[in-house]
């Protein structure tokens, strides 16, 4: 799928995070998180999985992370990523 | 360097002190006297009274290189540790060292100080930003974290000599006798304190609330106190309070509480005569709760309540649940109002709550204990210094001196905090050594440590959900993954104290 315009999902409390999808030319991975030095190897690779399933190829997905645990995080970048997908 | 019984690497000297790495909870033994100071005489009919603050430390011959102690009884609502180093900058005082009882986050305050070469040391833990500072490398300060009953010895046996012990005094009198029960600042018992005012080579009662001869009841006696000066407010007895202090709501929290308390009535303790210590967060209160359910029920009378005190523990004396409390510092206000009150609500001194070093303290005489922890490994071994960044956030207290004493210590914690797994392989750092550990109560399970074999087949018997610590931490990781360690440079910035003196553990900076 395409990114055509920026689609947010999640919220800051804790054990959820924020999820911000925008269009940009490649793809591009911004992680922010209040666990990034014992998980961020783990959420990347969640992230990745999310969006090759998706077949996105381009774009800006910031997160910012307040402790989710991996089912919190595919949901809440499925949810960006559909309000991003334009219709 | 020498590999401790812990696993954890000990240099053999920090910040010019000769250490001794851990080896066990109990062969170490004291080989000093009781620590000795000059007698004074006062000047016949002399007066104490010496102004303020800085007179005062003109008074008590504060110079270069020296240690001051200051009490934590009014916690993070304390001014005086803060007013106290502002006056001693502005004599241009310089490399004080700080061994007060603890240091809370109002003591960011401090930070300019520290770099300015004010303070160049604490010889006790601390809470919140200066041990984040220090973890970072942002901050060259060594500290020496001391549990409760560690500070008390170091200062019994003169490991730590403080020079002039600054001690805020809520209801004194010009003669120095003086307690915290009453006055604007009331913070309770001077458990802390009371070590201080026997061992600090020179005593200053700093009060808001100066009575006419004599203040009593009598905590700290004139004996023993060489000056009287005065500030406009010691502090703000409101901000004792730290955490909640209501019965939690949270679900995992109550089912927490549940499996707590199917520990303690299937340890055999839950008798007459039984001996309590429970702390302030919100699952410690709900386990107490069902303590309270427990006695009521069974018509027990228990022997006696421990530690820091709170309101509920004063409800239960009240009720008669308990023939007496032993408080070495209130935990709330309900719990100051009480200790000028109730006179079976007993002001305990550090040293006869925890020290290891004497014929015997107060944690020896527990049943059951609650304790918390931020982390614990598959060893039981827990960690409540350092957060999950790597930073030391938090002193000790009580923790492995309670642990040590108790006959069933129990840790109580839920299994994940923001995706953190809290039963792991390794925790960051070591507060309390396992063998002290008796029992691990998560909402996903209990573990019992291999130490306690009757009370596992007891829990096994009734139902409980006992599960191998090691099959807990499974269940956990397979929800959260598994954690890549925090990064540490070899630079030590901390050092955490065992109880005995020994160092369990030391605290790196941080990676960047």
């Amino acid at each position: 799928m395409e990114i055509l315009k920026k689609g947010q999902a999640g919220t800051m409390q804790s054990s959820d995070l924020m999820v911000t999808v925008e269009p940009a030319d490649r793809l591009l991975i911004e992680i922010e998180s209040t666990v990034k030095k014992q998980f961020e190897h783990l959420i990347r690779a969640k992230l990745e999985e999310v969006l090759a399933k998706n077949a996105v190829k381009s774009g800006k997905v910031s997160i910012s992370d307040r402790g989710a645990l991996d089912y919190a995080i595919e949901a809440r970048l499925e949810a960006a990523l559909q309000r991003a997908g334009g219709a | 360097m020498a590999r401790n019984s812990v696993g954890r690497e000990i240099p053999e000297t920090f910040a010019g002190k000769k250490l001794i790495p851990y080896s066990d909870p109990w062969s170490l033994q004291p080989h000093a006297e009781r620590s000795t100071r000059a007698i004074r005489r006062l000047t016949h009919n002399g007066s104490k009274l010496v102004g303020g603050l800085r007179d005062a430390i003109i008074a008590s011959g504060l110079k270069d290189g020296m240690t001051i102690s200051t009490h934590h009884s009014l916690r993070n609502g304390d001014y005086l540790l803060n007013e106290l180093v502002k006056e001693i900058d502005a004599l241009g005082i310089r490399d004080i060292k700080i061994a007060s009882s603890s240091v809370h986050i109002v003591h960011a305050e401090l930070i300019p100080y520290i770099r300015k070469g004010v303070i160049t040391a604490f010889e006790c833990g601390v809470n919140g930003p200066i041990g984040e500072l220090v973890s970072k490398g942002e901050l060259d300060c060594p500290i020496i974290v001391r549990s409760h009953g560690g500070r008390a010895r170091s200062l019994i046996t003169g490991e730590v000599p403080v020079d002039v012990a600054f001690l805020a005094a809520p209801y004194c009198d010009e003669y120095g006798n003086f307690n915290g029960f009453y006055g604007p600042s009331a913070c309770g018992s001077l458990g802390y304190a009371l070590v201080d005012a026997q061992h600090a080579h020179k005593v200053v009662a700093v009060t808001d609330n100066l009575v006419p001869f004599p203040a009593v009841p009598v905590g700290i006696p004139q004996t023993v106190v060489d000056f009287v000066c005065q500030v406009p407010r010691l502090g703000d007895p409101k901000k004792i309070v730290s955490s909640t202090t209501k019965v939690t709501t949270d679900p995992i929290g109550l089912q927490i509480a549940k499996y707590a308390a199917m520990v303690i009535e299937s340890s055999g303790y839950m008798k007459t005569g039984f001996s309590f210590q429970t702390g302030t967060g919100g699952i410690s209160l709900a386990v107490a709760e069902h303590v309270r359910n427990m006695m009521r029920k069974g018509n027990i009378k228990g022997s006696f309540g421990c530690g820091g005190i709170t309101g509920y523990f004063v409800d239960m004396l009240e009720e008669g649940l308990f023939e007496a409390l032993f408080d070495v510092q209130c935990f709330d206000l309900k719990a100051v109002e009480s200790i000028g009150r109730n006179q079976k609500h007993v002001e305990m001194t550090a040293g006869t709550y925890a020290n290891p070093f004497n014929c015997g303290s107060v944690v020896d005489r527990l049943d059951c204990a609650i304790l918390s922890a931020t982390e614990i490994d598959v060893n039981f071994n827990v960690n409540v210094n350092t957060e999950s960044m790597g930073y030391l956030l938090h002193n000790t207290g009580g923790h492995c001196d309670v642990a040590a004493g108790a006959k069933v210590s129990i840790v109580v914690a839920p299994s994940i905090r923001g995706r953190l797994p809290i039963v792991r392989d390794e925790v960051t750092t070591i507060t309390t050594p396992g063998e002290t550990v008796g029992v691990i109560v998560t909402e996903r399970g209990i573990a019992v440590n291999d130490n306690l074999p009757d009370l596992k087949a007891e829990l096994i018997k009734r139902g409980a959900p006992v599960k191998d610590i090691r099959q807990l931490r499974d269940e956990i990781y397979s929800v959260t993954g598994i954690p890549k360690p925090v990064e540490f440079e070899d630079k030590i910035v901390a050092l955490i104290e065992y109880r005995d003196g020994s160092i369990i553990d030391v605290v790196r900076q941080v990676k960047p």
